[in-house]
């Protein structure tokens, strides 16, 4: 066992967590001092909140051992890490919304002797007092706003007596002033002694408020380095990494006509959250349009948009019909409505299970999703589909008893299969892909971006929204960035650099107010 | 930085469950069979035991009266198919809703409503029009209220949100205080029954001089017909769809809220028909208790037979025959009729309890593991 200088608040030595063949974290060591504010950078799925949710006690890890303050310790559950002082704030407040912040806090201990909640209030108080929470104890979750909200939650686990706190993705919901706000009480927290990780992916906040940066990138854990040692761009190439040549097929595309125009289309979502703010592009008809950005920039409802899920405040969503080249206008119709068009629109959802397919259906019924109102008026015709679902499994090596499995029992390389094969089979002339590969192995993956590239050269325009560059970049034959509901840039695919695009990721949303 | 080493709590023993659960695949046919086999034998022998303890009676008697309760002869044997097929048609109406997820308790209150307007035209038509023209108009009333009944909520559901549960539950008060003031009106002499000396018309005609049978033969072919619409039809499939997932339904372009609307206009209505069904066709009469908790009782017909409505012929049969021969074992040993509920109580205990191995797998946790540190 290594020796160390000092005593840490925590240690992690080779965490490793796998979910079936998915490695999630792997050999993970990692050191929190006391006092410090520690960020941990990571790309989406580079294991940041699989890693938390181990110290907090959600995950139980397969290998590797928790040290706090030097002792080895088992952390079974969210109880056991506030017995240990680990307080986590998560990205989803768990709040009751009709109580007021004070109930909300002392909700669950258990204190010795009579509760009084008057002593819990002055202890509340004290709590904000000290480090400069701006708090009303006696106000209801439901009138608050997302950063009084975050207050109660960090309120919480200070009451809890917490000195490691954990806040995934704290600034993620916050206006720029209230980041300040909450970067003021951090600091204060520090200077009091507690030991803070924040996770994050956005680089200027790393440099105002870390003293330290621990780098994931794939589960793995990259270095831990001193803040001021460091620039924004020498953390992006360790974020990113270097470029890693996948030989994934990529045709040059000529002649290659406007398919579908979106243009100056903005949506605020049902919290009043402006979560797309003024995006134009087009797709090209025999193209890969990439499209990446940080998760939650606004990619999901970008698509949803398209697919007649969402209806846009403003702006033009206008479909170019290959045949006549006649102009049809998306904007406010819903997916049946689209489809009567005669417009082929294809969508893979992000949420396979919930919103692509139905778990509990077998094959031949998912087929069936987008086909069944066809022939006669009033019953199903499943011999289509059954020949479809046999003809999917067939070419694309879907792993099943048979077509009248239900989905949910397949792998997820396997649904991903069936719901990719179903959305190509009415052949597209738009095809949206929102990361189709997430989950799956190898094979599988390449399987898909084969699937992709053939609806390619068929002529149809494909979106497909990624998370791992390297791919975008070895993939896609134009990459869209988008960051916080903006297209920050749109990049040639076969020259743009990964750190041309891991900085436009995390572009400073400042720079727009 | 030695005081903070001392502050931290020793470390406690880690706990470790004993066993955890996990869900299982679908297990094959023979041994989901064998599990619920397994759960009535068990179930048998505790209600023996119990039998024993608190009676002294022999259990295997116990068990033969039940049985001859519910089929000792033919007018038993007519009485027990009527009340299953009445029970099974209730199941079998509410059946599309529960599969859209949509809980309907309402069922009680939408029996009940179907009964009361059928009451309400043979009081006010009977006599004045042929009978079979007042069954049609009955049969139009109960339809029409039994929609109403369904329809309300599902609206709101629809297009507010509202929890269904709690709207068709109260529904069911509402019909019952409609009821309480009709048995007000119509009948003077305070007995809280309108009986068939005052709903003289609009019987339904005997089939084969056989009491109840039209009803049953209209119950089978109900029965038939909603399995064929919720395994064959565009409607079923959508209904399929909204309740495995409302995001999927709204992604392929399924109006949700309409099929909610549609499909609780259906389950309504076949409720409305099942109180035609009772009041027109068997009992004549009409009160509070018309429904006599069969909307309730109905919820497990179908949950048991995992929604499919052929399968509700056997789940309402065990139901109708546990309480038909818990009836008799009470008469006939002079034992009190909580005693009969308790033995109903711990059988279906048992069958609803099964499910749950059938569903769901224990581990037994190795404690080797832990001891490594």
């Amino acid at each position: 066992m290594n020796t160390q200088d000092n005593v840490s608040a925590l240690r992690l030595e080779h965490i490793t967590k796998t979910f079936g063949s998915i490695v999630a974290n792997k050999d993970v060591d990692l050191q929190l001092r006391y006092g410090e504010v520690l960020a941990i950078l990571g790309e989406n799925g580079s294991g940041k909140t699989t890693l938390m949710n181990m110290i907090s006690g959600i995950y139980h890890p397969d290998e590797g051992q928790i040290y706090i303050k030097d002792q080895l310790v088992s952390i079974n559950s969210p109880k056991d890490a506030f017995e240990y002082g680990i307080g986590m704030v998560h990205q989803h407040f768990k709040l009751v919304d009709v109580f007021t912040a004070t109930e909300n806090i002392v909700l669950g201990i258990k204190e010795k002797g009579r509760f009084s909640i008057k002593r819990s209030a002055a202890k509340i108080a004290e709590i904000c007092g000290r480090y400069g929470f701006d708090l009303d104890p006696n106000k209801k979750i439901y009138e608050m706003s997302v950063s009084e909200k975050q207050t109660v939650e960090i309120v919480k686990v200070l009451y809890r007596g917490a000195d490691i706190l954990i806040l995934d993705e704290p600034t993620a919901v916050l206006t720029p002033q209230e980041t300040d706000k909450l970067f003021n009480v951090i600091r204060r927290m520090r200077q009091d002694g507690k030991s803070i990780i924040i996770i994050t992916h956005k680089l200027h906040e790393v440099m105002e408020i870390s003293d330290r940066v621990a780098v994931l990138r794939k589960g793995e854990h990259i270095a831990t380095v001193e803040t001021k040692d460091v620039t924004e761009s020498e953390l992006t190439d360790m974020m990113v990494g270097q470029k890693i040549t996948l030989n994934i097929e990529r045709t040059l595309s000529e002649n290659t006509p406007d398919r579908l125009i979106v243009s100056g289309v903005s949506m605020t979502n049902k919290e009043g959250v402006k979560v797309i703010d003024d995006i134009s592009f087009s797709a090209k008809a025999g193209e890969i349009l990439g499209i990446a950005g940080v998760a939650g920039s606004g990619q999901r409802e970008l698509l949803e948009l398209i697919a007649g899920l969402r209806t846009p405040d403003c702006g033009d969503i206008t479909y170019v019909d290959p045949s006549t080249g006649n102009k049809v206008d998306l904007r406010k119709k819903t997916p049946m409505q689209i489809r009567d068009l005669g417009v082929r629109l294809s969508f893979v959802p992000e949420d396979r299970l919930g919103m692509g397919l139905v778990g509990n259906m077998d094959i031949i019924d998912n087929m069936m999703l987008r086909t069944y109102k066809n022939g006669n008026p009033l019953f199903l015709d499943r011999q289509p589909s059954r020949v479809l679902a046999n003809d999917i499994i067939r070419s694309l090596e879907v792993v099943t008893p048979g077509a009248t499995t239900p989905v949910r029992r397949l792998s997820g390389g396997n649904v991903q299969k069936v719901l990719v094969g179903r959305e190509i089979s009415s052949a597209p002339s738009v095809l949206m892909a929102a990361y189709p590969v997430r989950g799956l192995d190898i094979n599988s993956s390449y399987t898909i971006y084969n699937l992709l590239n053939a609806q390619k050269k068929n002529g149809a325009a494909v979106i497909y929204v990624g998370e791992d560059l390297d791919v975008l970049l070895e993939l896609c034959d134009r990459i869209m960035v988008i960051c916080g509901g903006t297209v920050s840039g749109i990049l040639d695919g076969r020259t743009a650099e990964k750190q041309q695009v891991g900085a436009l990721m995390t572009k400073k949303k400042e720079a727009r107010q | 930085m030695t005081e903070a080493v001392q502050k931290i709590k020793k470390p406690k023993k880690a706990w470790t469950p004993l066993f955890v659960i996990t869900k299982r695949d679908t297990l094959p046919l023979v041994k989901r069979v064998l599990i619920r086999a397994a759960a009535i034998v068990a179930a048998l022998l505790l209600c023996s035991v119990i039998t024993l303890v608190v009676t002294g009676s022999n259990p295997l008697q116990i068990y033969k009266t039940m049985f001859s309760g519910a089929f000792g002869n033919s007018i038993r044997i007519v009485r027990t198919l009527y009340e299953l097929s009445v029970l099974l048609v209730i199941a079998v109406a509410i059946t599309p809703a529960f599969k859209m997820k949509f809980w309907n308790t309402g069922a009680e209150g939408q029996v009940l409503i179907g009964g009361l307007s059928t009451a309400i035209v043979m009081l006010t038509l009977g006599g004045r029009i042929p009978d079979w023209t007042l069954i049609i108009i009955m049969a139009a009333a109960a339809t029409a209220a039994g929609v109403i009944w369904g329809v309300l909520p599902a609206f709101f559901k629809a297009y507010w949100k509202t929890n269904e549960t709690l709207f068709t539950l109260m529904m069911n008060y509402v019909a019952i205080q409609l009821v309480e003031c009709f048995l007000k009106i119509a009948d003077k002499t305070g007995s809280n029954v309108v009986g068939p000396t005052t709903l003289s018309h609009g019987w339904f005609p005997q089939l084969f001089k056989t009491d109840y049978l039209l009803d049953v033969v209209i119950i089978a072919v109900i029965t038939v017909l909603v399995y064929i619409y919720l395994r064959y039809s565009k409607h079923g499939y959508e209904i399929s769809v909204v309740g495995e997932s409302e995001n999927t339904a709204k992604y392929v372009g399924i109006n949700v809220k309409k099929v909610i609307i549609r499909t609780m206009a259906l389950s309504g209505a076949l409720c409305g028909i099942a109180g035609l069904l009772i009041v027109g066709g068997a009992s004549h009469s009409i009160s509070a208790e018309t429904a006599g908790g069969r909307g309730f009782t109905a919820i497990m017909v179908s949950w048991l037979a995992k929604f499919n409505p052929l399968m509700m012929v056997f789940s309402s049969l065990l139901i109708v025959f546990l309480e038909r021969g818990a009836g008799e074992v009470a008469t006939v040993f002079a034992l009190n009729k909580s005693f009969s509920d308790i033995l109903t109580g711990i059988i279906l205990f048992f069958i609803i309890g099964c499910e749950f191995f059938i569903n769901y797998k224990l581990h037994f946790r190795k404690h080797s593991k832990e001891a490594a540190v």
